[in-house]
């Protein structure tokens, strides 16, 4: 794997605007996380959160304004960004003909995962799929499909996850699953960034919350701890909305 | 306000070349002698293809320079002028039936260069059927890589064609016109008056573009005022 | 090297995926058996002895089966939602086009078999002679044609009335291509020299080259959103 360049930010996101036509969604989006870091990113619909993890993660480019991942970046430095990177989003990104072991293996070479089979292995056992291998991804259920997606999303070890409302579609073992994963994630040092429209499970692992609003950050402040009381007059006062209710969405 | 007086001038100095134009066409410029006064929409049919072709190059150049800089500008350039190419190629394949019919008794010939125009148009209108159906913010990215992949079809259909005429070889020629002095001051004149109006209505089609993205921001913004 | 196996990958994946539905492969077969038929009780059945005729005929039915196959190549990543998937990859936009352009050659050629044997049997033509000059067009006519092709499914697949558009945009840029490749078969079935067909492979190849050039310098604009 090549040298990683140095960076004081892992992640690094300075003015980043987007307008899609006429449209503006992006007005203007600071922020920083250092190593480690877990980010819970909050916001009425609309505002713009789904955009922004999508400039972060490449697949889209920014109108105007300065991305930067572990040093890379994303306009120049594509490819090797892609390799230190992962996404869960609500959509699975997975082939339904294909099988869960077919689905991984395809992404296993396509980030030149060395040692594929019994990571694939491995990664199935930790998802709770490894007694379904071989079956076609259109038999599994929305849960089923939400975790491996997951599989798909830590396939290459990356350093950074984002997750895009990965809650979506759990049951509560899923969600557990989940949770679980995450905190392993987050204990190796890795860092997170994760949009829920959940504020239970969003602030259950954060270090850090954000809120974002009309396309621009209006909250961005260190969390230890926090219950989600304290939580949610804080959230009210910046949206002007209530918090969305904190059920699991199933 | 320099600049208005100036687009005025323009204006009236293409209108007066166009009236001019006219007047050497069917007072000025003899009849042919084989031909007939037919022979006369060859003054339209031969500045109106050259103007197509230049149409759709100012096309491909634009493009070119819209993926490499970006700026919407000049994808409303390559747009204008994909649609005023599209006008002038109608018009050449529309005066070329009228002059083949009475001299060659058919509709249609394949000559190459008529051919070749025939191609070209259908890809502009292509073009502006993409145009159409795509969502804007991939509008200008998609429009701008068929503007190019459109143009740099057209050499190589050229050599196709004429690759082609080798094994349907065609009965009627094109061609074939003596030309006196009158008739070429004519053309050139003609040529110029086109040429003028081409210029016109590029930048006229361009204002007006302008102007409706313009309005489409005002409207945009206006929206999102009073929608949060 | 990794970036061949990551092109690989792609190209397993969807051979894996057709493989499973089939739906794909026997729509554009069938498809151009049925177009062969028609053209027979159009021109009649002594028709097809004419030399000159077979070679059209035969480029016609493969390109307007090969249009069936064409939105397959970006249309299902579109509409199943994993295009962003395969964007996510540490893989260029154009290894990404050139891995979708090798599935669509296959494919379409594939097709082109099926047809190609039909066609021998229904007419009784004798191309044993001239297999080999004949594969060789085929195969030049088909890069050419699933170059545009995936270009332009890339391009398709995010407009409405996604098939429509789709032909418009391809028949005209084939035709040069088809023209080239119509030639060469006839001038080879008639039994000519290959220096005779040189021209028309000329055609094919600078074809085949220009446009494989324009996709490597234009796919990422393509693509990028």
């Amino acid at each position: 794997m090549r040298k990683l360049p140095s960076y004081e930010y892992i992640i690094e996101a300075k003015g980043v605007k987007k307008e899609f036509g006429f449209k503006s969604v992006l007005k203007g989006v600071d922020i920083q996380l250092k190593e480690g870091d877990f980010l819970a990113l909050f916001g009425p619909n609309g505002a713009g959160k789904t955009t922004f993890i999508q400039i972060l993660c490449s697949l889209m480019l920014p109108s105007s304004g300065k991305v930067c991942i572990v040093g890379f970046d994303p306009r120049s430095d594509r490819e090797s960004l892609c390799e230190v990177i992962g996404f869960v989003s609500h959509h699975t990104f997975l082939y339904h003909n294909l099988s869960a072991f077919e689905n991984l293996k395809f992404y296993g070479m396509m980030y030149n995962v060395q040692g594929l089979d019994e990571k694939i292995e491995k990664l199935l056992e930790l998802v709770g799929l490894a007694d379904f291998p071989n079956d076609q991804v259109q038999t599994f259920s929305r849960g089923m499909q939400q975790r491996l997606s997951l599989a798909r999303a830590i396939i290459h070890d990356p350093m950074v996850l984002f997750l895009d409302e990965p809650y979506t579609g759990l049951d509560q073992l899923g969600a557990e699953d989940l949770k679980q994963i995450l905190i392993e994630f987050r204990d190796k040092g890795k860092t997170i960034i994760m949009i829920s429209h959940n504020l239970d499970r969003g602030l259950e692992l954060c270090n850090r919350v954000a809120i974002l609003k009309s396309g621009r950050v209006v909250y961005h402040e260190e969390i230890s701890e926090t219950k989600i009381d304290d939580f949610k007059p804080t959230y009210f006062k910046y949206t002007g909305k209530r918090p969305p209710s904190s059920q699991v969405a199933l | 306000m320099t600049k208005r007086i100036f687009e005025i001038t323009f204006e009236i100095v293409t209108f007066l070349f166009m009236l001019a134009a006219l007047y050497a066409i069917f007072i000025y410029a003899p009849i042919e002698k084989t031909m007939g006064i037919v022979q006369k929409i060859f003054y339209l049919h031969v500045p109106a293809a050259f103007l197509a072709f230049f149409a759709f190059f100012i096309t491909f150049l634009a493009s070119i320079v819209y993926l490499y800089k970006k700026d919407q500008k000049w994808d409303v350039i390559a747009y204008c002028s994909a649609e005023i190419g599209v006008l002038f190629c109608t018009i050449v394949l529309i005066t070329g039936p009228i002059w083949a019919k009475p001299i060659w008794n058919v509709w249609w010939t394949w000559d190459p260069r008529l051919t070749t125009t025939l191609i070209l148009w259908f890809i502009y209108l292509a073009y502006l059927m993409l145009r159409g159906v795509v969502r804007e913010n991939q509008r200008a990215n998609l429009s701008a890589v068929f503007g190019i992949i459109g143009f740099a079809n057209v050499p190589i259909t050229f050599f196709a064609i004429r690759l082609w005429r080798t094994i349907h070889p065609v009965v009627i020629t094109a061609g074939g016109i003596n030309i006196s002095k009158p008739m070429k001051y004519t053309l050139l004149l003609t040529f110029c008056a086109f040429f003028l109006f081409f210029l016109s209505l590029l930048k006229n089609r361009i204002k007006l573009e302008k102007v409706k993205i313009k309005t489409e921001n005002v409207k945009a913004v206006y929206e999102e005022k009073f929608s949060s | 090297m990794i970036f061949i196996r990551k092109l690989w990958a792609i190209v397993w994946k969807d051979l894996l995926s057709e493989l499973r539905t089939k739906e794909m492969i026997l729509s554009m077969c069938l498809f151009s058996f049925l177009v062969l038929i028609i053209f027979s009780f159009a021109l009649g059945p002594g028709v097809m002895n004419l030399k000159t005729i077979v070679p059209g005929i035969l480029w016609v039915v493969f390109i307007f089966s090969g249009l069936m196959g064409l939105g397959r190549a970006f249309g299902a990543e579109r509409d199943r939602g994993t295009l962003p998937g395969l964007l996510l990859c540490p893989l260029s936009p154009w290894g990404i086009y050139l891995a979708k352009m090798v599935g669509t050659f296959i494919f379409t050629a594939i097709m082109e078999i099926f047809t190609l044997s039909i066609f021998i049997i229904l007419f009784n033509l004798n191309l044993l002679p001239f297999l080999l000059p004949i594969a060789l067009i085929i195969f030049l006519g088909t890069l050419g044609f699933s170059t545009i092709g995936t270009l332009f499914s890339a391009m398709s697949a995010a407009t409405k009335a996604r098939d429509t558009i789709l032909s418009i945009l391809v028949f005209p840029i084939t035709i040069p291509m088809l023209i080239a490749a119509v030639k060469a078969t006839e001038t080879i079935m008639a039994g000519k020299t290959m220096a005779e067909v040189y021209p028309s492979l000329k055609i094919l190849i600078a074809f085949d080259l220009i446009y494989l050039l324009l996709s490597y310098l234009t796919f990422t604009f393509i693509i990028e959103e």
